[in-house]
């Protein structure tokens, strides 16, 4: 009956002034707000823009005010790929981030898992020394760790340093997975137990099918921040050029380059480039995650 | 059930949580608490790498104190950092995140765009953004000049290499932006009907709905600001290379903080002292004075937000 009514009425009613009103002040609001938002979007995106359209200028274009390229200088690229050490740099950085992205999930999992779903005393502790480990700055205890590496162990020169703690848990992919498994409700575990399930087979099989958008997001963050890595490399890497990464390398590139401001622009595209496609191909599980370090609650 | 068997159960149960922590307990030892204690240790030695280290007593930390002279600037300018950058950054994700609500056409597009920034490696945002406002040449200073607006040295002049570092973090806001996003969606709709059929204007909604539904938030992203303010070490680095045109590895000594000290932070002490000095001792002292600063907002994090450990539970 309500229906009925409803709608006709709504339709036949001519609009009053005050819904006149109504309107146009959500029109000017609409306006007003998508203004915003296109001034919003510029500020984020022209800095790419101007740094791309750099990356295809002569070099000397590149050092004028000119903003368009006269000619559009593809070459740059080739000759960014054929700089002595450029594609070692590549292949560092895919072992840096996937080695360490791969050992840090599989290390991280059974710890989070632990402090999400196991009753123990100092599970509380546990926990906040993990959050302390996620807070502390690398460089707080830099000094030991290279003595460590390089004195006794001989590794300096190489990304070892970097990649072997992975495969002891990270303080943040624990926090990052913990938080999510704790949102998996108790019940599946149980029932799973009740069945006969062994605490490894009920993780395997039970939790981590579920937890697929965690670990994704875990995985994720773990290869951008390898991937992004300048401190790490410049302690470790930085006297052997043949164990240098992308990030490290390329403030070197500049250096060997620093007037071709269009040869440097062409290799910063190259490094930002596939961190941008990885998000492109996985932005929910990425979004998911920065939402998950902490906010809920 | 007997005494035994429940024992062997404990004891069954304990082994179980000891294997699955096993990876951590091995990190925790090997790369936290050996390294922070042999930190300590060296902070109250004279130890160069070569000869063997030597007991100084509390030297090290007059050094650092009272005659380095990057370690001042280095406080000074973190200061600054926080007091600017992580009150800017603040303000201007929440304003960016209350944007995004209110955008009803391709928000997806307009999130997307907002949020990439974020993911540019360090290192290739700040080059870009060395050449971006390279002074007089560089494209922001070409279009502040047909403005006919004053065109700033940036990462080249002392005063104005911090505002444009806090200009590349403002770029970069995407997590902030997720972040508030994510809070001002759970306001709950309710209260902003209520307010309206009370005659409340959108200042007085946004001041007594939004901000006292959101205001955890907002604590958050301040005191991890903080802690990341204090950890920032790549971006200032790099300016300040890229600006002074040193070219690594040619043994040229890059003078850190360029221009004239105004990019120093504390990590970037430690490397000096620790990497370009080899006065390892001198170099743990600043690390520790990094350390007492970070856990004392970590602490102020965990105080103020038990939220922290309990987020994701509900």
């Amino acid at each position: 009956m309500t229906q009925l009514l409803d709608k006709p009425l709504e339709l036949k009613a001519p609009p009053s002034p005050a819904q006149r009103t109504a309107h146009r002040r959500a029109l000017l609001e609409w306006i007003a707000i998508h203004s915003f938002g296109v001034a919003a979007a510029l500020f984020f995106t022209l800095p790419f823009v101007f740094v791309f359209l750099t990356s295809l200028m002569s070099d000397s274009q590149a050092l004028s005010r000119d903003l368009i390229p006269h000619t559009w200088e593809w070459g740059n690229y080739a000759e960014v790929f054929d700089t002595p050490g450029f594609l070692t740099w590549w292949k560092n950085t895919l072992v840096y981030a996937g080695l360490g992205t791969v050992l840090t999930v599989v290390s991280s999992i059974p710890v989070a898992y632990a402090l999400a779903k196991f009753r123990f005393r100092g599970r509380n502790l546990a926990l906040m020394l993990v959050i302390s480990m996620m807070m502390l700055p690398p460089q707080v205890i830099v000094i030991p760790m290279y003595l460590f590496w390089a004195k006794q162990l001989d590794l300096s020169g190489t990304l070892w340093p970097l990649i072997i703690p992975m495969a002891f848990g990270d303080a943040f992919s624990i926090f990052l997975l913990r938080q999510f498994l704790t949102t998996i409700p108790d019940e599946y575990v149980d029932a799973a137990r009740v069945d006969g399930c062994g605490d490894l087979r009920t993780l395997l099989r039970v939790v981590l099918p579920m937890a697929k958008p965690g670990v994704a997001a875990v995985a994720l963050f773990q290869f951008f921040y390898a991937w992004n890595d300048y401190f790490g490399p410049q302690i470790y890497a930085s006297e052997n050029p043949g164990a240098w990464t992308l990030s490290y390398g390329l403030e070197s590139f500049k250096g060997a380059h620093h007037t071709d401001w269009n040869l440097t622009m062409a290799a910063t595209v190259l490094v930002m480039a596939p961190v941008i496609l990885v998000f492109f191909f996985a932005q929910k599980a990425f979004v998911e995650g920065v939402t998950l370090t902490g906010v809920k609650g | 059930m007997s005494t035994l068997t429940l024992r062997a159960k404990h004891r069954r149960s304990a082994l179980r949580t000891l294997a699955f922590l096993s990876p951590w307990l091995i990190g925790f030892s090997v790369f936290f608490a050996y390294p922070l204690i042999s930190t300590v240790y060296f902070s109250f030695m004279r130890y160069d790498g070569f000869k063997p280290p030597a007991w100084v007593g509390t030297k090290n930390w007059a050094y650092v104190v009272e005659h380095y002279p990057l370690f001042w600037p280095a406080l000074r300018n973190t200061l600054w950092l926080v007091v600017v950058m992580v009150t800017l950054r603040v303000a201007f994700g929440l304003g960016v995140g209350l944007l995004i609500t209110r955008i009803k056409t391709a928000t997806g597009v307009f999130r997307t765009l907002f949020y990439l920034p974020y993911l540019a490696p360090p290192v290739a945002a700040t080059m870009a953004f060395a050449f971006l406002l390279n002074p007089g040449t560089g494209p922001v200073d070409s279009l502040l000049d047909r403005a006919g607006l004053p065109t700033p040295g940036w990462f080249n002049d002392p005063t104005w290499s911090k505002p444009a570092l806090t200009l590349l973090a403002l770029w970069g806001i995407g997590d902030l932006m997720v972040i508030f996003m994510a809070a001002l969606l759970d306001v709950p709709k309710e209260q902003y009907e209520a307010a309206e059929l009370d005659g409340a204007s959108p200042w007085q909604r946004f001041r007594y709905v939004t901000l006292p539904n959101i205001s955890p938030i907002v604590m958050f992203a301040v005191v991890t600001g903080v802690i990341q303010t204090m950890q920032y070490y790549t971006q200032p680095l790099i300016a300040g290379k890229v600006a002074s045109g040193v070219i690594q590895g040619a043994g040229t000594q890059f003078e850190p903080g360029y221009p004239d000290r105004s990019t120093l932070t504390l990590p970037q002490l430690v490397y000096n002292l620790g990497f370009q000095r080899f006065d390892y001792g001198s170099a743990c002292v600043v690390a520790l004075v990094l350390f007492a600063l970070s856990m004392a907002f970590t602490a102020l994090l965990m105080r103020r937000r038990g939220g922290l450990i309990q987020a994701g539970e509900r």
